[in-house]
């Protein structure tokens, strides 16, 4: 399982009602049933991605997530998942907050930008590629990247508070340097 | 000479029918006597009585879901694509029940039929029918063929709007409801639709207020604009595009009144084919029935609190071009089934064919109910 999942998955409290945004084939709402019993629904907006929810028996609600999530009542979830799609998010700070309005808790988790590998690429004159960032920069899915720092920033200013976070690279968790060493970042937060 | 034996056929289909003589009260407030429901199965009735899936039809449809008849081999069940050995709704799985909702045309007790206490055919005195009625009435056809919940119970459309209600109506008896091209209430524009059909068919001479089965005459004309107008709002507008173009029938316009253009070609045939064979009075009753459809109409219009009661797993499926049961209105049962915390899944999916989309094979639409199918537990 991708190391962030893992962190997702031990941070969700058992039981929990849980909404996972951009939720893919389902897998990690597969995994929080089984091993924490936490029952949810994904939302995914790819037709194939989709279908796989549907077969692996995972409720999915093929829905634009750009568009806010209006479907879903104010505090209707302990914890809202968004596990590296805040990147593909044109409408980011819509989403952070519709988040934590319609969930008591949110974990974000994104590829960063700012590991030393992204950096050097950059200087070397190229678009970086790496494990967390697979794809060249024409076939990108992804729209908004950003650093540990900038993500840090953006919460502190529209008054969401970090409760807790965990740096990765190679699945092994990274404290020292985390914004030059670490490739992938996990939140846990709330609303201030 | 036979043709070859389709596997995923379900083969010779028997239409059959079951007679009720407690009478039903009406959400009306009238009465019926007595009444038969026209129904077909296919598949087995498992020992368990667990496999049982109920397929509530839509507006011109009936009971004959699937397969074809010993007598009228092109006559194929109306979702003979879906429903069958092998297929999405697989019938080497499922006992399937397709039954015809009272009102119809096609063999249940309708206005053609012979009203006990005069005699005559009930014309115009046939009461009005409700979505709700037509569950009690199938409630007592699956008590008839010892169902006591169904594992499933599908529709599109009107045929969505019943299985929708059946979760209401029997929450108990209903373990997932597939709701599909749905709306928990018709908007004005659509029922604006509805009455500009019912017009074209009450203003019509041969229509004699409903009693015209004894003067041997059938609103036809009235009939013809009636379908008309429900296959303009069927269809997406691109589908239409991408069927017709601007073709026109004779090479060039003809500046006269004669068909000029292929889409009146094809509204014409509609018309005509629909007016041999439907039944004017059913038409305004089916066409009513949409329009009461409301079952937040009781809570104050809250959607939420009249889904309430219902404790099936849901599938809400819509399709974008549908713009007569657009994917906001299923967006809306979507949002009161998440309100109330219930098992729902929810595809809105791009597929062209407007609102008749729920008929046709699409391989992402048919590929879900096979999963979502494969999934239930027996």
């Amino acid at each position: 399982m991708r190391a962030d999942l893992e962190t997702i998955v031990h941070w969700v409290p058992r039981g929990a009602r849980v909404l996972d945004l951009g939720c893919g084939d389902g897998s990690l709402l597969r995994s929080l049933w089984r091993e924490r019993e936490a029952p949810g629904y994904g939302v995914e907006i790819e037709d194939e991605a989709v279908l796989a929810c549907v077969a692996n028996d995972v409720n999915v609600l093929q829905v634009d997530l750009e568009s806010g999530l209006s479907l879903f009542a104010d505090g209707s979830f302990d914890c809202v998942i968004l596990s590296e799609t805040l990147q593909t998010i044109h409408r980011t700070e819509l989403l952070l907050r519709e988040m934590l309005r319609v969930g008591r808790e949110g974990i974000v988790s994104f590829p960063n930008f700012g590991h030393w590998s992204s950096r050097l690429q950059i200087a070397l004159g190229r678009m970086p590629v790496s494990d967390t960032l697979p794809y060249e920069w024409y076939e990108t899915p992804n729209v908004h990247h950003c650093t540990i720092t900038d993500f840090e920033y953006l919460c502190r200013r529209i008054g969401i508070r970090i409760r807790e976070r965990l740096v990765l690279h190679a699945n092994k968790p990274v404290t020292l340097l985390p914004n030059l060493l670490g490739s992938l970042a996990v939140y846990r937060c709330t609303a201030n | 000479m036979n043709a070859p034996h389709d596997p995923s056929s379900v083969g010779a289909a028997t239409a059959q029918n079951a007679t009720f003589n407690e009478p039903l009260r009406l959400r009306g407030g009238a009465e019926l006597p007595s009444f038969e429901i026209a129904y077909e199965t296919y598949g087995r009735l498992n020992e368990a009585r667990t496999n049982a899936v109920l397929v509530c039809h839509a507006l011109n449809a009936s009971h004959h879901v699937a397969g074809y008849y010993e007598e009228d081999r092109k006559n194929i069940g109306w979702w003979d694509n879906l429903v069958g050995p092998g297929k999405p709704l697989d019938t080497d799985r499922f006992f399937v029940v397709g039954s015809n909702y009272i009102g119809s045309c096609f063999g249940s007790t309708g206005p053609a039929s012979i009203n006990p206490a005069t005699g005559k055919p009930w014309g115009a005195d046939f009461p009005v029918v409700t979505v709700e009625d037509w569950v009690e009435a199938q409630a007592r056809l699956a008590d008839r063929l010892g169902i006591e919940r169904f594992a499933a119970v599908i529709g599109g459309s009107l045929g969505a709007m019943q299985a929708l209600q059946w979760s209401l109506s029997y929450p108990a008896r209903v373990r997932h409801s597939i709701v599909i091209a749905a709306a928990a209430k018709l908007t004005p524009q659509n029922i604006a639709f509805n009455e500009v059909a019912r017009q074209a068919i009450m203003t019509d001479p041969d229509f004699h207020g409903g009693h015209y089965y004894d003067k041997g005459v059938v609103p036809t004309r009235g009939l013809r604009i009636a379908r008309m107008i429900g296959h303009i709002t069927y269809l997406s507008g691109e589908a239409m595009t991408e069927k017709f173009g601007r073709l026109l029938r004779r090479g060039a316009p003809g500046f006269d009144f004669d068909i000029d253009f292929e889409v009146e070609s094809y509204l014409r045939y509609q018309g005509d084919k629909f007016s041999t064979y439907f039944d004017a009075n059913t038409y305004l009753r089916i066409t009513k029935a949409l329009d009461y459809f409301d079952p937040a109409a009781d809570y104050g219009g809250d959607l939420t609190k009249a889904l309430a009661r219902a404790s099936a797993a849901f599938l809400v499926v819509s399709f974008k071009s549908d713009w007569r049961f657009p994917p906001a209105r299923s967006r809306d049962i979507v949002r009161a089934l998440l309100d109330n915390r219930r098992i729902v899944s929810y595809l809105e999916l791009d597929a062209p064919g407007g609102h008749d989309a729920f008929l046709l094979e699409d391989a992402r639409y048919h590929g879900a109910l096979r999963s979502y199918f494969a999934n239930v537990d027996l």
